[in-house]
């Protein structure tokens, strides 16, 4: 008995099952209502769409990697799942060839050039996208009539977003239509049922903070829902603010991206209040029509001093 | 009945199944003992019996007269082999007392006759409590009678009687109070009695129904004594004296203080019964319960064994170990000690020998922090594990010690949650270490 080859270690010695690779894996199934109803409302190209970016982003992370001659984490699914984010957020008939660059771009310089997963500050998806909004502008807001392949006509695909909509041409979008996703928009953010779905599937594996999307819908209503109540027939409802545009797969699936979001609770609210005011000002007062990737980006950048400025009282302490 | 319970923490498998059916059975007479002059926090006791001298069962072995000290007795009637350095549980080499079986199991004369806490005074309880060598328990192992030494300054009026056992595996306690509950509460009444206190609580996590039943049946006939059973939330580290004073009276330990700062001395259900030992039968504590158990132990049980008897021949007593058992804890498996060999001695503070096997056992890869913040919202004393890991990687000690490290209670909670399996812990202790010895005006070790 003497003989055995003990095993030390410093305690605790049991782990959960928790993993990276789950985390990511999950939030990729979580999608998988999101893939569906993109490929249902703008049909096959938006798959194509999203495998492109998918396969981009592994392998620039796969090439950079080996680059840098470190350990190849392709498996863990996070490349992955930014390739995907990257694709919702882009508009169905986006080319390909634009979209591959973003996803190098996502990968390349939203993430790794920081130092890989847990180092990088910005949401690496976002930052792809915001890439392909300064690039290929018009490309990037040229959207599709949804359901087009449904219909006789070959031609006559193009359609406003009800964001641009409210926008320009002043005209507020039907609630249904948006919970379906029967407008236009980008692939992923139309269709709110499946979006809600998934964000369902997350909130109760615990892999998202619901501190987040609340922190941002409470803002986005009342800060929203203040304009609305000055003049309504300027400004829509805050129903309006939170199915429209990037909104839902905003506040669930990307300002809840646990490297660039904060680790305490009080954060969690600062960070997400700060998503939803920026958001209304850019929709309303800014020139663009959608204003929920900016305000992530800008909410990553100060994670770091939310954390630092919001910990918790240490037990026993003032 | 509303569970009461501290905020934050873990529920990891709690694999109590192996033995919580398993009745205390006492071991055999061990050939050999080994007892550390040093069992206990505090000042290690100078040896009082020589090389070749024959000593009886409960005869003291080494004492020491600093004020944080605690004597260690004889587990067995034989002789003195040798008195030197040998391997501690703890991990480190600690002079002691090697005492070979003469198979009599004699016990000491010189003992007082038993008495009862009816007629003793509060400092004659306390000086039975010290020179029967009684520590706490619950693995920590301080010496008791320090403990119900309070300074005047401190009024204590409350007791708490920690019956959690949230350690997974050990269910010694558990067993304790099943089988022992009377002298649990005559334990209680006389540390009640010891510190003038009118009032204690005996906290008991949910799972252990049958405990709390068996609690409350033997309280029926305490009419004059204001001892209440709680019922816990079955959550890690419920048992950990700062949790389970702010789960029972939502009171917070200061940082760097304990809980007599806020009126409260907490003990160990173990260590209530070695004070009714103590009075009642004049017995020092040189043999404790131990729940042996885990995938790696042919017999899994909870066995009574003599202080100095070797984990191999306690080992031994449960069929020994299985294939492939791989590590071997003293304690539970979120604060256990890894022991690198069985030939140590079991002493005061070991609550439990865990084994673990290959399978349980696969080394994680370790990749960096995703932020999930999981570390966080596990942290019983609201830290942030991450933040203080990465600083003390970094040798930003005074990043570390100004979020709050020293507060740690290393409990393994964020460890448990970590989905980058990064070693918390193991680096959050090293970042105290170094902090202190700078405190101490030592210098960072490197």
């Amino acid at each position: 008995m003497g003989d055995i080859q003990l095993i030390i270690s410093s305690s605790p010695h049991i782990r959960s099952e928790e993993s990276i690779p789950k985390i990511m894996y999950s939030v990729i199934i979580a999608l998988i209502p999101a893939i569906a109803a993109s490929i249902f409302i703008f049909g096959v190209k938006a798959l194509w769409l999203m495998v492109t970016c998918t396969v981009v982003s592994i392998l620039t992370e796969y090439i950079f990697q080996k680059i840098r001659k470190k350990d190849v984490t392709t498996i863990d699914g996070s490349a992955a799942l930014a390739g995907i984010l990257l694709a919702l957020t882009l508009p169905p008939g986006f080319p390909y060839t634009a979209a591959a660059l973003g996803a190098i771009v996502a990968i390349a310089l939203g993430k790794h050039i920081f130092g890989g997963l847990g180092y990088n500050i910005f949401n690496p998806a976002l930052i792809g996208r915001a890439f392909l909004q300064a690039a290929f502008p018009v490309l990037i807001t040229t959207w599709e009539r949804p359901l087009a392949w449904l219909s006789e006509e070959v031609d006559a695909v193009t359609a406003a977003t009800p964001l641009a909509m409210m926008k320009f041409d002043m005209k507020i979008e039907s609630l249904s239509k948006m919970l379906t996703g029967n407008v236009g928009g980008s692939l992923g953010e139309t269709s709110a049922v499946a979006l809600l779905l998934g964000a369902a599937f997350l909130l109760y594996k615990g892999y998202i903070q619901w501190r987040i999307p609340a922190g941002i819908f409470t803002s986005v209503v009342i800060f929203g829902g203040i304009f609305w109540i000055i003049d309504p027939s300027k400004y829509p409802d805050p129903l309006f603010h939170i199915l429209a545009g990037g909104m839902l797969i905003g506040a669930f699936f990307m300002a809840t991206d646990m490297v660039t979001s904060p680790i305490t609770y009080k954060g969690y609210w600062i960070f997400g209040i700060g998503i939803g005011i920026l958001t209304i000002i850019i929709r309303l007062k800014g020139g663009l029509p959608e204003g929920v990737m900016y305000s992530i980006l800008l909410m990553n950048a100060i994670t770091p001093l939310i954390n630092r400025y919001t910990r918790p009282r240490i037990l026993g302490r003032k | 009945m509303r569970l009461l319970t501290f905020k934050h923490g873990i529920h990891p498998d709690y694999h109590k199944w192996f033995t919580r059916e398993k009745g205390i059975r006492k071991t055999d007479l061990p050939q050999m003992v080994v007892i550390p002059l040093k069992q206990h926090l505090g000042a290690i006791c100078n040896p009082i019996v020589n090389k070749g001298d024959e000593v009886k069962v409960g005869q003291k072995l080494g004492d020491n007269d600093a004020f944080v000290s605690c004597p260690v007795h004889s587990s067995i009637s034989g002789i003195v082999k040798s008195i030197g350095p040998y391997q501690h549980p703890g991990g480190d080499m600690v002079d002691s007392i090697t005492i070979e079986s003469d198979g009599k199991d004699e016990p000491f004369r010189a003992h007082r006759p038993p008495q009862d806490i009816s007629t003793l005074q509060p400092d004659e309880i306390r000086n039975i409590i010290r020179e029967t060598g009684i520590v706490g328990l619950g693995g920590a192992a301080f010496p008791t009678h320090v403990k119900l030494n309070p300074p005047k300054e401190k009024q204590i009026n409350t007791v708490i009687i920690n019956g959690a056992e949230c350690e997974p595996y050990l269910t010694a306690d558990h067993r304790l109070m099943l089988e022992r509950s009377e002298d649990i509460i005559y334990g209680i009444k006389a540390v009640m009695k010891l510190l003038g206190v009118r009032k204690s609580y005996i906290g008991i996590e949910a799972n252990k129904k049958d405990a709390i039943a068996v609690i409350l049946k033997g309280l029926e006939k305490e009419k004059d004594a204001d001892i209440s059973v709680v019922s816990m939330k079955v959550k890690y580290p419920e048992g950990a004296e700062k949790m389970l004073i702010y789960a029972i009276l939502k009171r917070e330990v200061p940082a760097g203080g304990l809980p007599m700062d806020v009126g409260v001395v907490v003990q160990n259900v173990g260590t209530t019964i070695a004070i009714a030992d103590a009075i009642q039968r004049s017995k020092p504590l040189i043999e404790r319960v131990v729940t042996v158990t885990g995938l790696g132990v042919k017999r899994p049980g909870n066995l009574l064994v003599k202080i100095g008897t070797l984990f191999s021949d306690v080992i031994k007593e449960c069929g020994g170990l299985k294939d492939g058992a791989r590590k071997v804890l003293m304690g539970g498996p979120m604060m256990g000690i890894a022991q690198y060999s069985l030939q140590v001695p079991v002493v005061k503070g070991t609550s439990g020998i865990v084994v673990l096997v290959d399978d349980e056992l696969k080394l994680e890869k370790t990749v960096p922090c995703i932020g999930c913040g999981n570390c966080v919202k596990a942290c019983p004393m609201f830290l942030l594990p991450t933040r203080l890991a990465s600083y003390t990687d970094h040798d930003m000690l005074d990043k570390a010690d100004e979020y709050g490290i020293l507060d740690c209670i290393e409990c393994g909670s964020c460890v448990y949650v970590c989905p980058s399996k990064l070693h918390l812990v193991q680096l959050i202790r090293l970042g105290k270490a170094k902090i202190l010895d700078k405190k101490r005006g030592k210098g960072v070790k490197k």
